[in-house]
């Protein structure tokens, strides 16, 4: 029984009752448990094996990020948005970018733009396979299908490496920009994994989405209702699998995102295994735009050429970005008092808010099931303590 | 019919399974010690600190300028200025760092202190085996041990490093002009020169 404000401890809890009169057992999962995702943990009060309450505790990885932030220059948090969710850093480096670049009045290059376009699109695919072969290791498939996602994700984690230096904190965008020009050969290899991708998610679909095991196991399972969605401010691929049309790329278009043909994924029931398919054919849509934006990269400049990486004072101001990020609306709000630090410095995560539904969805469940549920939020713990 | 899509996920797996002894594309693991990935040119692990030439002291790039220090994001660096002045890279007199320390325990390979060194000084090493068995002393890396050559640098990541050189000798042409210390000058250019060309 932890929280922050717990006003007196009591040693020996008193146990608490259902309505029947029948005791009900507090279960502490996490915060090394392994179906958590990260360092995460849940008070569940369990009727039998049933749900009756969840609380989520977390801040077990909180690092202070946003007061990081505001005592560091702008340029300096570009590292640390890394590591908020440290499966997508392409598109924290993007969000992040692009609240600097609306709060300065910056205005990227076309081929920047471009080329944020395609990393982005590529870890929309890394994330969303990764994601799922991890919904399948929490369901009790050990292992196989999380390997073969792995297997894929690697070969976009080489085209990182090349690109930025590092598999995963790519620290790659700049303001007004990008930090390097792809290397000889990358789009040709980029291009090789994109067109090898839609026999791999093939091959991924054959193996889960008809297999009747998982059927019985994911559908009907944590259904959202679009209006508990909306009304919770849900982002993301879980906000669409509930039906709501709202995709930030279509709904802001920002960077360039205007210029690509591309579909927007809904589900029906707003289940575990609408969410998993809404993800997997979000995959084929990101392939869609990757093929365009391959096939149309022009050339030109990387880097916005006014912009200082040193001694960077935008205008006094506030400005916030907000992107698709594979999980959900990301957004950074920033204010500048002019000088070399933001004043405030406001992350807005999509897992954390994602997140806060958790118990709604579990009420009335078994405890299995919130194994799976919690793994089709699609939460990385580092986003969510910050 | 209750089963086929099992069936159907099983012939991927079985697929996957044999494909593996016959196709490089789903055997994609290696035995880890004995062989290694290739590495890949644009890949970083910790910084390190370039000199020209042969001897370490005379030769480091670095003239104490101190700002990567300050914009290192986790300020695991540490600079103590020279009190005296000795040529840098293109034959100037300046500062040497008396005192040049780095905690890799701390730094987080973002490469800032790269980008931001007008002297291209400082720049991102490879070597990824660090295990260490003190993890104060071993991990705090001091001058001499950040130092690594010119050459070493050509040799892990050759694009970057010829276009740093080929800027650097533009650099140096242009302070040639003014007779100012031919003697300094040409230990300088000894040490780059044939690396730039």
């Amino acid at each position: 029984m932890s929280t922050f404000s717990a006003p007196a401890m009591e040693l020996t809890p008193k146990p608490s009752y259902a309505a029947d009169g029948a005791q009900l057992l507090e279960v502490s999962m996490g915060p090394q448990h392994p179906s958590t995702h990260g360092v995460f943990r849940m008070d569940v009060a369990l009727d039998g094996e049933t749900v009756v309450k969840l609380k989520p505790i977390f801040g077990y990885l909180h690092r202070n990020h946003e007061k990081l932030g505001e005592d560091q220059s702008y340029i300096a948090s570009m590292p640390y948005t890394d590591r908020l969710d440290y499966f997508c850093s392409m598109t924290n480096n993007w969000a992040y970018a692009l609240a600097v670049e609306k709060l300065a009045g910056i205005v990227v290059p076309e081929r920047a733009e471009y080329l944020r376009v395609i990393t982005a699109e590529l870890t929309r695919l890394q994330n969303h396979t990764s994601l799922v072969g991890f919904l399948m290791q929490d369901m009790g498939a050990s292992g196989t299908p999380l390997m073969y996602a792995f297997r894929e994700r690697e070969k976009i984690l080489d085209l990182f490496e090349s690109l930025s230096g590092a598999r995963m904190m790519c620290n790659y965008m700049r303001f007004g920009g990008c930090r390097v020009d792809l290397p000889k050969g990358w789009q040709q290899q980029a291009q090789s994994v994109v067109d090898a991708y839609p026999k791999f998610l093939d091959e991924f679909e054959a193996l889960l989405t008809s297999n009747e095991i998982l059927m019985a196991r994911t559908q009907g399972v944590g259904a959202l209702s679009s209006e508990l969605a909306i009304a919770a401010g849900i982002t993301g691929p879980m906000l669409r699998a509930s039906g709501v049309n709202y995709d930030l790329r279509k709904v802001d278009a920002y960077g360039i995102y205007d210029r690509f043909q591309f579909r927007v994924p809904l589900g029906d029931h707003g289940d575990v295994y609408d969410r998993c398919m809404v993800r997997l054919l979000e995959m084929r849509e990101s392939l869609e735009i990757l093929k365009q934006a391959l096939r149309d990269l022009p050339e030109g400049p990387i880097q916005d050429p006014k912009t200082k990486v040193r001694n960077f004072k935008p205008k006094p101001g506030e400005a916030y970005g907000r992107i698709e990020a594979p999980k959900g609306e990301l957004g950074f709000y920033l204010i500048s008092d002019g000088s070399a630090n933001p004043y405030r410095f406001r992350v807005r995560p999509p897992s954390l808010i994602n997140l806060t539904i958790l118990e709604d969805l579990c009420l009335g469940r078994n405890i299995a099931d919130v194994v799976i549920i919690l793994g089709s939020v699609d939460i990385v713990m580092g986003e969510v303590d910050r | 019919m209750l089963g086929v899509g099992v069936l159907k996920g099983l012939v991927e797996t079985a697929r996957n399974f044999f494909g593996s002894y016959v196709s490089e594309e789903r055997l994609t693991t290696l035995q880890y010690p004995e062989e290694t990935s290739p590495r890949i040119e644009a890949s970083r692990s910790f910084p390190f600190l370039v000199y020209d030439g042969s001897d370490w002291q005379q030769g480091m790039r670095c003239v104490s300028c101190q700002i990567c220090e300050k914009e290192c994001p986790p300020k695991c660096i540490f600079i103590e200025k020279s009190p005296d002045k000795k040529p840098d890279a293109v034959g100037k007199m300046q500062f040497y760092p008396a005192k040049f320390d780095i905690d890799i325990s701390v730094c987080m390979s973002c490469q800032i202190c790269v980008e931001v060194c007008p002297f291209d000084a400082i720049k991102m090493d490879v070597d990824y085996n660090l295990s260490a068995t003190n993890r104060f002393s071993d991990l705090l890396l001091d001058k001499e041990r950040l130092s690594k050559s010119n050459e070493y640098y050509h040799e892990i990541h050759p694009t970057e490093a010829a276009s740093v050189d080929a800027d650097l000798a533009a650099a140096r042409e242009k302070a040639a002009p003014k007779p100012a210390a031919p003697a300094t000058a040409a230990v300088q250019t000894a040490g780059t020169g044939g690396a730039a060309s």
